[in-house]
């Protein structure tokens, strides 16, 4: 196995972890201050490792040192290049939000929690061993619980669908060594946890509840990094029956439509972005189940697009919404002259979302919707559809939040340089890789080339596994497949 | 440096113009920094004359040497290079001047110019001066790139933008409901059609490996280009690029954007629903004229909808109360005419009529809030009262009928409610409210004021950080 030159894995791990630690007593501004340089630092680190992978000219690499190496199967933690832009669009996505928090939130707003979920996703993103990778998926879900309890709201619906998504993954691991029926069955209730984890419909109630219960910044952590989608592509896409991705292939265009249906009259904005996340998500998890070079290209740079699209959107929406409460968006608020910059980005983020050209997702778009063609016309067509409605739903957001009777208000209402910076440099991003989407579409498709190829060599290991069995009339053990 | 060289150069900073420009005033939007009333008019002129002298330089130099043909090759945005060729991607940007595109992109620096310069008055001192004319440049961006456009992908970039610029300009005055909501309609029906649009592009690269115009119309050169393509291909890929036509053009069922359109303030509807946008729909109609040459039953159809939109036009324009509202139907009309003619073949007379139409629909709709002014002018000159136009008695039922059909315009948006649009959000509505009584028995109600409602300020039990 290759190696980093440095630690940096665990540093972008642990680090956020040491910064929960200190920011737990400190008052709020130095807790603030702590929190923002563990994120950067934690930012930092996972660039790092990006650049250092790239360096080393591997598919995949461990840390040089670890402290873990006593654990069987040794170093838990590695870096490939699918991995290798997702840690550093999660860290990013953790640092921002801290950033763009305000002062006066910081009493609602849990640093502390918040940097055990960064390290918690970090772990997540930079683990292949299944077993570590669902532990990280169970512990992932109980900041927002702690959260949501605090805050004194009911956790059920969340506790429930997450419990559910806890017992089928742990299931599905359980069951994974076995041969024949059991490796279907295993297949089957991974894709299932998968499903439940990445809010396909009908399991996808927790998500625009957990926005309305819980605070906007920890439900756009939670959701944002697409761990759903990342946990099929370690658990679900390398060994499945082709009919088992076709099956999460067909719940996800289900869902990309549904959400984009209900984003349209949806009257509360926490939900309305809730939905539309999770049709633009849904779109992911279809591209990751075409088994195709281009759908899976075009899914992987989705992905990317979404990440950091979404969370500006989402971050606009919270700066919106932290000066004048809950939006309503049966209403028309009127806030564009109170906050003229904030409408420009929120209109900029929200495209964005939705692939408009020169963006970054435009690109990505269309190369989904040339691989889902490629797999099924039918598919493009509905995919189409998808982000036509979402399109309206944006701009109609856009609308009822900022247009109408002029707000009257003796605040000012424009944003904080802090706010500015965060929203600034998505949208920089988001601009940049669409006016330069080469070298982030080569690097994908090289890493969805060599997913395929793990795939296939899964699928032969298994077609062999099927035919001794056949021939020797009896059951032979599997060899555990690395994943 | 040869002619050729000097021409690509020129091409290139047509495009470029309006680019610069939409990113200085995006710049500004991002930033704080607001340009006054006259950098803004002047940063605009700036950018609209370079692109017109660009642009007449190309025509020139077209003219001169005897080139019909000049394409900017920009190369590929983004290209995937995959095991199979079913795996194989490449976003292609070219810009092609040829006779259909150069005209097209003259008027467009024209009358965008004009009315740059109109508004630069008309607007003066407005609240949103500076937004218009961000708007302004976006539409400005998104015509040429159109205009211009050498691949599918290309052209879909430029139709987008205008569409974007087009809902806002629609709902420049926000303050007010009824522009607001036109705005999300025009946006919705353009949506609509962008999808139809890529839906037939799709189609396209599926039957034809590539969405270059150039490849799909042969070696030829406008309009004597040749399709390679089956009937039942042209007839399929056709009608879709037909539906996208009428939706940005606002042909029948999707006229009545186009009196929403003008809740915008009158320099963007002289310029983007009187002059270019409507015509925008026509203009890809024809750049795909060779496709509807391949298939008679989808020039029947091309004609048929142009007949039908005409014939709505001039009925519904006679009835109309309002100035902008008449010269919209009126344009819509032409708009329907210059269409059946692209049906029937007569693809440099339909040219010659969108150019005409165009300058003068934007005289008109630029005139038209002086009309009053203007007709005391006349009344003062001759010394009397004009006299008034004969109404004439309604006399018939069958008359007092077709005045109402004229005077609600059909209620086409009415049935596009009734049976589309209604059944459509009430399936989710209803799918709404069984999720939020799901939730309601699975998790409890949500707090009546959440924590961060901004009506709860006080910090919950154990929250501190």
């Amino acid at each position: 196995m290759n190696e980093l030159h440095l630690p940096l894995l665990e540093l972008a791990v642990f680090i956020p972890l040491i910064g929960a630690l200190m920011a737990r007593r400190a008052e709020p501004n130095r807790a603030r201050r702590v929190a923002l340089s563990a994120s950067a630092l934690s930012l930092l680190a996972s660039l790092a490792a990006w650049f250092d992978l790239a360096a080393v000219h591997a598919f995949e690499a461990h840390d040089a040192v670890t402290l873990f190496g006593w654990l069987p199967g040794g170093d838990p933690f590695a870096i490939d290049e699918l991995s290798a832009p997702l840690l550093p669009l999660a860290a990013l996505q953790f640092l921002l939000t801290i950033l763009a928090t305000l002062r006066t939130k910081s009493a609602r707003f849990s640093l502390g929690m918040t940097l055990v979920s960064e390290s918690i996703v970090l772990a997540t993103l930079a683990t292949k061993s299944p077993w570590i990778l669902a532990a990280m998926l169970t512990a992932g879900v109980v900041p927002p619980t702690i959260e949501l309890i605090r805050r004194g709201e009911s956790p059920r619906a969340f506790v429930i669908h997450m419990g559910l998504f806890v017992v089928l993954l742990v299931a599905g691991l359980a069951l994974r060594p076995s041969t024949g029926a059991s490796g279907t069955l295993s297949a089957v209730l991974l894709a299932l946890a998968v499903l439940i984890r990445s809010g396909v419909f009908p399991l996808h109630c927790w998500l625009p509840d957990l926005f309305q219960r819980a605070s906007f910044g920890t439900s756009i952590l939670f959701a944002t990094p697409l761990i759903g989608a990342y946990a099929a592509l370690r658990l679900v896409l390398p060994a499945s029956p082709d009919w088992v991705l076709r099956f999460v292939a067909i719940a996800a265009l289900v869902t990309a439509v549904y959400s984009a249906g209900m984003s349209l009259v949806e009257r509360d904005a926490r939900r309305f972005f809730a939905y539309l996340l999770l049709s633009q998500a849904s779109l992911v998890l279809l591209g990751l189940e075409l088994t195709s070079t281009l759908g899976l290209t075009g899914a992987l740079c989705v992905w990317l697009s979404v990440g950091l699209a979404m969370t500006g959107f989402g971050l606009t929406l919270r700066c919106v919404e932290s000066r004048v409460g809950r939006i309503d968006l049966d209403r028309y608020n009127g806030l564009h002259d109170a906050a003229p910059s904030l409408s420009g980005l929120f209109l900029l983020t929200g495209l964005a979302s939705i692939g408009f050209p020169g963006t970054i997702g435009f690109v990505a778009l269309e190369i989904l919707v040339e691989g889902a063609v490629h797999s099924a016309p039918v598919i493009g067509v509905l995919l189409l559809l998808t982000t036509a409605l979402n399109g309206v739903a944006v701009m109609r957001a856009y609308f009822r939040v900022f247009t109408g009777s002029r707000h009257a208000g003796t605040i000012d209402l424009r944003a904080r340089p802090a706010e500015r910076i965060a929203v600034l440099v998505l949208t920089l991003l988001i601009l940049g890789g669409g006016l330069a989407p080469q070298p982030g579409v080569a690097s994908r498709e090289h890493a969805a080339e060599t997913l395929l190829k793990h795939r296939a060599a899964s699928r032969a290991v298994d077609a062999a596994e099927h035919v001794n069995h056949d021939d020797a009339g009896t059951a032979v053990p599997s060899t555990p497949r690395e994943d | 440096m040869t002619l050729e060289s000097a021409m690509s150069i020129a091409g290139v900073i047509v495009v470029l113009a309006p680019l610069l420009l939409v990113l200085a005033f995006c710049t500004s939007t991002l930033t704080r920094w607001s340009p006054s009333e006259l950098s803004s008019s002047r940063l605009t002129e700036a950018s609209v004359l370079t692109g017109l002298l660009a642009a007449a330089f190309v025509f020139a130099g077209m003219l001169w040497g005897g080139s019909r043909n000049v394409e900017i090759e920009v190369g590929n945005w983004a290209t995937l290079h995959g095991p199979t060729p079913l795996d194989t991607y490449h976003f292609h940007f070219k810009f092609v001047f040829d006779r259909l595109s150069v005209p097209f992109a003259l008027l467009t620096f024209v009358l965008v110019g004009t009315v740059g310069a109109f508004a630069n008055r008309y607007l003066h001192r407005e609240p949103g001066f500076h937004r218009f004319f961000s708007m302004y440049a976006l539409f400005l961006l998104g015509m040429i790139v159109a205009t211009l456009a050498g691949t599918v992908e290309t052209l879909f970039v430029g139709w987008e933008l205008v569409g974007l610029s087009s809902a806002l300009l629609v709902a420049f005055f926000h303050d007010r409901l009824a522009p607001v909501r036109n705005g999300l309609r025009v946006w919705t029906v353009y949506r609509l059609a962008d999808a139809a649009f890529l839906i037939a592009a799709v189609a396209l690269h599926q039957v034809h490996g590539a969405g270059d115009f150039a490849e799909l119309t042969g070696n030829g050169v406008w309009p004597d280009a040749q399709a390679s393509l089956s009937p039942s291909a042209a007839l399929t890929i056709g009608l879709l690029v037909l539906v996208a036509a009428a939706g940005k053009s606002g042909l029948v069922p999707f006229s009545e954007w186009l009196p929403r359109a003008m809740e915008g303030p009158t320099p963007s509807s002289a310029v983007f629903y009187g002059a270019l946008s409507v015509h925008l729909g026509a203009y890809l109609l024809l750049r795909v004229s060779p496709l509807l040459a391949l298939s008679t039953p989808l020039c029947v159809a091309v004609v048929a909808l142009g007949l039908i939109t005409a014939a709505y036009g001039a009925v519904v324009a006679r009835a109309q109360t309002d100035v902008k509202t008449a010269l919209a139907f009126a344009s819509l009309a032409q708009v329907g005419l210059i269409t059946a003619e692209i049906g029937m073949g007569w693809d440099y007379f339909a040219l010659v009529h969108i150019i005409g139409h165009a300058s003068f629909r934007t005289l008109q709709l630029l005139r038209a809030p002086s009309v009053l002014h203007d007709y005391q002018s006349l009344e003062n000159a001759l010394g009397e009262a004009l006299a008034p136009t004969e109404a004439g008695a309604i006399a018939s039922e069958k008359r007092r009928y077709w005045y109402r059909f004229a005077y609600l315009r059909g209620q086409l948006d009415g049935w596009m409610n009734r049976l589309i649009v209604e059944p459509f959000l009430s399936v989710f509505r209803n799918c709404r409210n069984a999720e939020e009584r799901w939730l309601k028995w699975l998790g409890g109600p949500p707090r009546e004021t959440p924590v961060d409602s901004g009506a709860d300020r006080e910090v919950a039990p154990g929250e501190a950080a």
